[in-house]
Formats: structure tokens, C-alpha cells, sequence
């Protein structure tokens, strides 16, 4: 078992090891939905939530389950349908329970399961043989850390809509991969902090 | 008038190949499926191990998904693709362990993520649950071929300025100092920026 402390992996994932800016995971909902700060700060709060929830219930189904029926062959299939059978339940959850909470997060709920990073939590805590504890504080990190990313880029691309004279060729997903890859060289400032 | 059919239909399936090549270009046109265009390409053995399994899933997955296309009930489409799409993702993942286990562990979790790629969900959704599983597989293979051909372009540029190499073997002189950025993810961020804005600029003088 991995022995590092639940702090510094919550730490790192948010700052050293950033899953959208280090890892490059994530990117289609970053590139579409980062165009107004309000709908990524929705989006923000969404991946957060389900990333924990889902990494809470694929641990125990993998290490509980899988490990000692030697199925572990089967992971990527099971983790995909938790991951479906998860965002599909939240969604009937705050349709029915929580309806003014429709507009600004329910919407975006169907675009997370196919978000590549609520699956990689997964993978990367089985490849990482992260304890449970581990887990949570890795998934939490991981997912503030993406709409820490995102929110920001979303700020950005509202003020550089502002100046506007960003060459025809470069609009649109184009400027946001050069901004992507400055806000990457900012963010490797920050790894001699912590070290994993 | 049979010849003229012949040549119809040849042309559709070869227009159905080339449009998922060029036209309906998977990352330059729709922006899908460049986390790992991004995160894999600074090897360009990774590169070619991961444009093959894309385009195996992508080619099997859509001729089930277009096979079975009139079974699966509306509600749970997605559910139904995505678990076609894993199977064929553990395959792949499966192959990559048992015969070139050093590219495996290079890409690590970046081959089970196929599943979640969204090129192999867009083309199930927008093509194979719609047509013929003949014309499915063609529109697959030519998606699957145009996103290798990006991978390896991307691969081409970075791993002889980051690694100095090509597949391993040392290419760059000797007086070559290695950027160090291209490996890493911000070098990434800026090639594919670069690459976007050159090939839309060429784009709009040909419109």
C-alpha cells in the first residue's frame, strides 16, 4: 500500500499534479464550456461532486469485489456503468428533490460521463493502490483542481473578449490552447512544494 | 446501368471513408478526443500504439453499435454504447499488456481511457447509430486513420525536440540541446494551439 500522507496527495493533486494543465485530462468540456464564467463555475461544482462520489463507490467494488474474484479484467467495464448508473441517479435525484438547482448543475451532469477525468480518478487510484482515505482526499483534489482550471480559463477567454483582436485563424479553440499552455507554465511554479 | 450503380455507390462509401479523414476531421474540426492526442504524443511509439487501438475500437464498436442499432431502446443508448466500447477497449488494453509491455506501461491509465474518448462516442452517436454497418466501419476506419495521422504529426515534432530521438533511435546532431518543454504538457498545449491556427487560416483560403 501507498503510504504518503491524504493531505499532500489532496494538495498535490489541486496544484502540482493538476489533471487538466499536467495531465491533460479533460479537455473536451474545458475547450466547450469555458466561454462564460458562470456555466464553468456549474460545471466546476458538478465534476467535483460526482469525481468523490464515484471514486467513494469504485474503490470498494474494485479492491472488495474484483481483487478477490480475480476479475480485475473487468474494471474498465465496471467502473464505466457505476460511473453512467451514478450521473444518471444524481440527475432523477435533483430533478425530483432539488428542482432549482436544475438550471445552473443538473444540465451539465450528462456531459460528465463522458468527461475523461471521472474515469481516470479511478484508474489512476487503482494503478496508485491508494487506500480509502487516500482516495477520497486524491478525487476531492483532483476534481477542485480541475475547476479551479477551468474557472480560471473561463475568466481569461471574458476578458479576452474584451480586447478582440485575436487573429481569425487563432479564434476559438486555438487561443484557448496557448492560454491552456501558459497557464501550465504558471502552474509548474508550483511543484518544488510538494513533492509526492 | 448496373456499371453506373457500381460507380455510385463506390463513391459514397469512398466520399463516407474521406469525409472521417479530411473533411469531418475529428480533432481539427470538432475539438473531440485531444486529451490524448496531447498527453501521449511525446513518443512516437505511444503515438502509433494509440492511434491503432483507437482505430480498432472505433471500427468494432461502431459496426456493433450499427449492427444492433434498431434493438437498443433510446433511453439507454449511451449506457449500451459505452459498454460496447469498453469491451473492445479491454482488448486492446489486454494486447498492449501481453505484447509490447513497455508501451503499456508508458501510456498507463491513457488506454483506458479510449473509453471515454469522446471521438468513439461522437462517431457512434452521430454516424453508426444511424446508418449500415458496412458504410459505419468505412466512416470508423477513415475517423480511426485521420486522428493516428494528427497523433503522429504531433509525435513527429516533439519527440525529436524533446528526446532528441525518433522511436528510440538518436536523430537530432550532437550539438542539440533537448527542449524540455515539448515532453510536458504545456509544450503540448502550445504545438496543438499552433497546429489548430495554421490549419484554420489554410482552411478559410480555400472556402
Amino acid at each position: 500500500m501507498n503510504t504518503t500522507n491524504p493531505l499532500i496527495i489532496f494538495l498535490a493533486s489541486i496544484f502540482t499534479h493538476n489533471i487538466a494543465l499536467v495531465y491533460i485530462l479533460g479537455m473536451c468540456p474545458f475547450i466547450v464550456i469555458s466561454r462564460n464564467y458562470k456555466s464553468a463555475v456549474g460545471m466546476g461544482a458538478a465534476v467535483i461532486f460526482v469525481v468523490t462520489l464515484t471514486a467513494m463507490i469504485n474503490w470498494p467494488i474494485y479492491w472488495l469485489l474484483l481483487v478477490p474474484l480475480h476479475s480485475e479484467i473487468l474494471s474498465f467495464l465496471i467502473f464505466i456503468i457505476v460511473i453512467a448508473a451514478t450521473v444518471q441517479f444524481l440527475e432523477m435525484v435533483i430533478e425530483r428533490f432539488f428542482p432549482p438547482l436544475q438550471s445552473s448543475f443538473g444540465i451539465f451532469l450528462p456531459l460528465i460521463t463522458v468527461n475523461c477525468i471521472v474515469l481516470a480518478v479511478s484508474l489512476f487510484m487503482v494503478l496508485r493502490n491508494y487506500s480509502f482515505i487516500q482516495t477520497v482526499a486524491y478525487s476531492a483534489g483532483t476534481a477542485i483542481g480541475w475547476a479551479l482550471a477551468i474557472i480560471l480559463m473561463a475568466s481569461i477567454k471574458e476578458k479576452l473578449s474584451l480586447i478582440g483582436d485575436i487573429p481569425s485563424g487563432l479564434r476559438g479553440p486555438g487561443i484557448t490552447m496557448i492560454i491552456a499552455g501558459i497557464m501550465a507554465l504558471a502552474f509548474m511554479g508550483f511543484a518544488g512544494i510538494i513533492t509526492l | 446501368m448496373i456499371n453506373q450503380q457500381v460507380d455510385t455507390k463506390q463513391k459514397s462509401w469512398l466520399k463516407v471513408m474521406t469525409m472521417g479523414m479530411w473533411n469531418d476531421h475529428p480533432i481539427f474540426c470538432m475539438v473531440l478526443g485531444i486529451c490524448s492526442a496531447l498527453a501521449i504524443t511525446n513518443r512516437m511509439d505511444n503515438a502509433i500504439a494509440m492511434g491503432a487501438g483507437v482505430t480498432f475500437c472505433l471500427v468494432f464498436s461502431s459496426f456493433f453499435i450499427s449492427l444492433f442499432r434498431n434493438v437498443i431502446p433510446a433511453r439507454v443508448r449511451m449506457l449500451a454504447y459505452m459498454v460496447t466500447i469498453a469491451t473492445f477497449v479491454i482488448c486492446t488494453d489486454r494486447f498492449l499488456k501481453a505484447y509490447f509491455p513497455p508501451i503499456s506501461a508508458a501510456m498507463g491509465p491513457y488506454v483506458g481511457l479510449i473509453i471515454t474518448n469522446c471521438i468513439l462516442m461522437g462517431r457512434a452517436e452521430a454516424f453508426a447509430s444511424k446508418s449500415n454497418p458496412w458504410l459505419s466501419v468505412l466512416d470508423a476506419f477513415g475517423c480511426g486513420i485521420g486522428y493516428s495521422f494528427i497523433l503522429i504529426l504531433m509525435a513527429l515534432i516533439r519527440e525529436p525536440m524533446g528526446f532528441g530521438t525518433i522511436l528510440g533511435q538518436r536523430i537530432m546532431p550532437q550539438f542539440w540541446t533537448n527542449w524540455v518543454i515539448l515532453t510536458i504538457a504545456p509544450g503540448a498545449f502550445f504545438l496543438l494551439g499552433v497546429y489548430l491556427w495554421i490549419l484554420r487560416t489554410l482552411a478559410r483560403k480555400t472556402e
